[in-house]
């Protein structure tokens, strides 16, 4: 299963970089059909829902500021599924990973409110990196000595992150001036990562970045990554080679895992300023497909990251224009890749 | 802990483990013709939000089920389609499967939202989905062990190639096999809303569907093992209604996390040797002959 994953992807970097755009055109045009059908169904106005999104999300600068902010944690989360994927591995625990970095990011943003800032945020960022490593330690463990594969337990741990962060903020950290809503004391300014001028654009944009170009020199330039993809290729005959297989499989999930933890930290620094309950619209998942479809390339990850936060862009303004709810973006998002999965394979191994 | 109560605990056991049992039992049907199928979460919530709607407009809750189980059918077929026919990755099709669902079923349950059905009729103690989940158990057995289609399908999820060899198509099979385990895992589904809490919410399966593929493993890929494997994990969750019903100081949110941890547990600890069990071609696209 997973050896197939991993070749699936390679294959489909090779043909993603020939075929080009035209069929990416296509793909979108066949699914903002289908999902007009959906809306039609629904007894909404698809002409008039389409035209608001183009308006909202490209019409102006802010707009477009908003797609970069939703890419941001889409890059993390796909660098953590990317990475362990080149070993063969398959972390469908983003999402959980995600809430960890965000629970253990906000431990260390709500410990020590004194600090200054140039200590306070690389120990909000580090605490978040490792939040998401730790819960990814346990799976990458578990596979590592062969008890549970790590797709079935990377799946379970992400329904218990989140119910960590609601006792949490229902509990210990409740904040005491808003008892309808409940939430973390909000963060000291040290603690919240800056923004870019008035957009909500923030550091986490950087880290996102230099993390999908770290992940692309790992694989293509250092022995680490060379070593990486000879377990992918064959991890019988690597650990025959003398390659450490069980220590890769560890740091690689453990590695990824920090990545989602940065994403779900830039999410309560940057973004919420607290802890909330309500953290993800479901990045983790996401970002498993932005991965795969990206076909684990670096450059992939980085246009197809930008797609998904147009199209979750789209589900929330339909949320405010058309009054559909936000979970119509799955909607639109399963209809996409149906049509992508359904065009590709035949003849591929 | 007095008798009355354990019974009651008991009999709320096998209560919230009947929807596990068909979902199990719809993923080890797929599983055993060789394909894992990560959005049997989708596919009960598409159950759980058709069958309550359809129990809402018409009344009538068995047509209820039977829509939900047939919604449920429905996107398996989907998921079909784009597995078996054009060989995409399962794991990434079940991922899409899932988001279908979540998006589907918030869209067709909205308008229920707050909504209150009456649910199945009692006979007895349970509903008649209760009554039906050991014998489907048993019926799947059957049907997996003792017939020639079970053996086909058995050996799909072994070595396709070998089917092909003898004269049957891998690909019918295997489209067979979803259209039942999408039955299933639409009533299972169908049993939470209409039967069980009597009302819909979003994302109520609450990841039960990952239970249930961890179960298949538990379980061996045998039907009757998947009774116990849900008696277990229904159990799990009796246990903790029945504590917060009883006042337990202890936070919803820790004792909300005991079957997930259970199933970790469990996997942690019978993991391990399960993989013999495994259908040999389980997660490969079948590509014909070489």
């Amino acid at each position: 299963m997973q050896r197939d994953f991993v070749m699936s992807l390679r294959g489909f970097a090779t043909s993603a970089a020939r075929q080009g755009a035209l069929r990416a055109v296509a793909v979108a045009l066949a699914a903002l059909a289908i999902f007009a059908l959906l809306l039609l169904a629904d007894g909404k106005d698809p002409l008039h829902a389409y035209r608001d999104t183009l308006v909202y999300v490209f019409g102006n600068a802010y707009g477009f500021s908003e797609l970069l902010v939703r890419m941001t944690p889409l890059l993390l989360t796909s660098v953590a599924v990317a990475l362990p994927s080149r070993l063969g591995l398959i972390n469908v625990g983003g999402e959980g990973q995600l809430y960890m970095g965000a629970w253990l990011a906000s431990a260390g943003a709500l410990a020590f409110p004194n600090l200054p800032a140039w200590l306070l945020l690389p120990l909000v960022t580090v605490s978040g990196f490792l939040g998401g490593a730790l819960w990814a330690l346990v799976p990458g463990l578990f596979r590592a000595a062969k008890l549970v594969n790590e797709t079935i337990s990377t799946l379970l741990l992400n329904y218990i992150a989140p119910l960590i962060v609601s006792f949490f903020i229902f509990g210990p950290w409740r904040s005491a001036e808003s008892s309808s809503y409940p939430q973390s004391p909000a963060f000291v300014d040290a603690a919240r990562l800056p923004s870019l001028g008035g957009t909500r654009i923030h550091l986490g944009l950087l880290y996102g970045l230099v993390g999908l170009a770290l992940y692309a020199l790992l694989m293509s330039r250092t022995r680490w990554g060379l070593e990486m993809r000879a377990i992918g290729g064959n991890p019988e005959a690597s650990l025959r080679l003398g390659i450490p297989v069980a220590g890769y499989l560890v740091a690689a999930m453990t590695v990824a895992g920090g990545f989602a933890g940065l994403a779900g930290m830039a999410e309560v620094s940057a973004i919420q300023g607290r802890l909330v309950a309500n953290l993800s619209p479901g990045y983790g998942y996401m970002g498993f497909l932005v991965a795969w479809l990206a076909g684990g390339s670096a450059a992939g990850i980085l246009v197809m990251a930008f797609l998904f936060a147009v199209v979750s862009s789209v589900g929330d303004i339909l949320q405010i224009t058309q009054g559909v709810p936000y979970a119509v973006v799955n909607l639109l998002m399963g209809v996409i890749l149906f049509i992508v999965l359904g065009q590709r394979g035949g003849g591929r191994r | 802990m007095s008798t009355s109560l354990s019974v009651a605990v008991l009999m709320s056991s096998i209560r919230s483990g009947t929807s596990l049992l068909y979902a199990t039992l719809g993923e080890m049907v797929g599983q055993r013709a060789g394909i894992v199928n990560l959005g049997l979460e989708g596919n009960m919530l598409i159950g759980a939000a058709v069958g309550f709607a359809a129990t809402f407009l018409t009344g009538s809750p068995y047509l209820g089920v039977a829509a939900a189980a047939l919604a449920g059918m429905v996107g398996n077929l989907l998921f079909a389609y784009i597995v078996v026919e054009r060989r995409a990755n399962q794991l990434a099709a079940g991922l899409t499967l899932l988001f279908l669902g979540f998006g589907a079923s918030a869209l067709i349950g909205r308008p229920f939202i707050g909504v209150i059905i009456t649910g199945l009729p009692r006979f007895g103690d349970f509903d008649p989905l209760v009554w039906l989940a050991v014998p489907t158990a048993l019926l799947m057995g059957w049907l997996l062990f003792r017939t020639r289609w079970g053996l086909a399908l058995r050996a799909v999820g072994e070595d396709p190639a070998v089917v092909f060899a003898a004269g049957r198509r891998p690909d019918l099979l295997q489209y067979e096999a979803l259209a039942v385990g999408g039955l299933l895992g639409g009533i299972g589904g169908a049993h939470l809303s209409v039967a069980f809490t009597l009302s819909w919410d979003e994302g109520m399966t609450a990841g039960r569907g990952f239970i249930a593929i961890a179960l298949v493993i538990f379980a061996k890929w045998n039907p009757l093992w998947a009774v116990i494997g849900a008696l277990i994990f229904g159990g799990a969750e009796a246990l903790q209604l029945s504590l917060q019903a009883g006042g337990a100081d202890v936070s919803p949110f820790l004792m909300n996390m005991i079957p997930y941890l259970l199933t970790l547990i469990v996997l942690v600890f019978w993991g391990w040797n399960r993989r013999s069990a495994a259908p040999a071609a389980l997660g490969r696209s079948f590509f014909g002959v070489e």
